[in-house]
């Protein structure tokens, strides 16, 4: 059965739910078909799986240093 | 299959430890607090820095939550996760903190809570290729992605923080941030969108030419 064609603007719409395989099997088709022809709605969808996987690294948010010593301290003399 | 329930087993065990601590803590054990608070302390910070923008005042309005924790944690009914009830605890307060310093942010950032999400389209289509984890040991790249994350409206930054940095999943974040399901899912969609609009100049290359990156773009 052909797919039925998905213009960029639904892509864009839910490209975010697509990164988190939060969509229907039968829209992910159609998304992945889309994927494959279009240069532009590629590459929204590299760089939104380039957004999550820095933001997610964990490194970018540095703790203060002493951070964990001085919320023990406090825990410690907490009434 | 044997991931999933290993991941399963992990959790459980994860659960009935907290579980154990939270019963130590309540009979009078203050080091099982610290213990039960110690794989948070990230979790905590990242959340009030993402209403506070200020690592002097996130640690404040951290510590003041982890207090707060500490002496409701009779409370603490075990319908949500330790960790989500500790989150919900710090986003209060780091609003309430920033009510307190600084009320014209506050007032913007309740204004907006209630403002609708319209549609956000991609301005940028730079072609990024795959970008090494290698990247984030530079000091620059870092502070590039922190000036993106701290660019973008509280709105959005706060679902970004606690979906994509903490890792909270979409119920955990509805049920902090008091949004419906949809809500999460779109501001979340438009803050990645975001992010990539602000970062893009910078991925394809600009980081590894300047010394400083500077340009993040103001939408």
């Amino acid at each position: 059965m052909a797919t039925i064609e998905i213009s960029c603007v639904e892509v864009w719409r839910e490209i975010s739910n697509y990164l988190g395989d939060e969509i229907p099997a039968e829209l992910r088709e159609r998304m992945e078909a889309h994927f494959k022809v279009c240069a532009h709605c590629t590459a929204v969808l590299d760089g939104m799986r380039n957004v999550v996987h820095l933001v997610g690294d964990g490194r970018i948010f540095q703790m203060p240093q002493g951070f964990s010593e001085r919320l023990y301290e406090r825990i410690r003399k907490a009434p | 299959m044997y991931f999933r329930l290993k991941m399963t087993l992990e959790q459980t065990q994860a659960s009935a430890n907290e579980a154990d601590l939270i019963k130590r803590v309540c009979d009078g054990d203050r080091e099982a607090f610290y213990e039960l608070v110690r794989p948070h302390e990230r979790l905590v910070y990242a959340t009030a820095l993402s209403i506070l923008k200020n690592p002097a005042d996130a640690e404040d309005a951290a510590q003041e939550a982890v207090l707060k924790a500490l002496s409701h944690l009779n409370s603490f009914r075990g319908e949500s996760k330790f960790s989500t009830w500790l989150v919900q605890i710090t986003y209060n307060e780091a609003k309430l903190k920033l009510r307190k310093d600084r009320p014209h942010l506050y007032e913007s950032l309740d204004k907006q809570q209630q403002s609708e999400d319209g549609d956000y389209w991609p301005k940028d289509f730079a072609d990024w290729r795959p970008i090494p984890s290698e990247l984030l040991e530079e000091c620059e790249v870092r502070k590039a992605l922190v000036n993106a994350i701290n660019a973008l409206e509280p709105i959005y930054r706060q679902v970004l923080i606690l979906r994509d940095l903490n890792g909270l999943s979409i119920r955990d974040t509805m049920a902090v941030l008091g949004i419906s399901v949809s809500n999460v899912k779109s501001r979340l969609h438009r803050a990645r969108l975001l992010l990539r609009d602000i970062l893009a100049p910078g991925i394809d290359g600009y980081w590894k030419i300047e010394r400083s990156y500077s340009k993040v773009r103001p939408w």
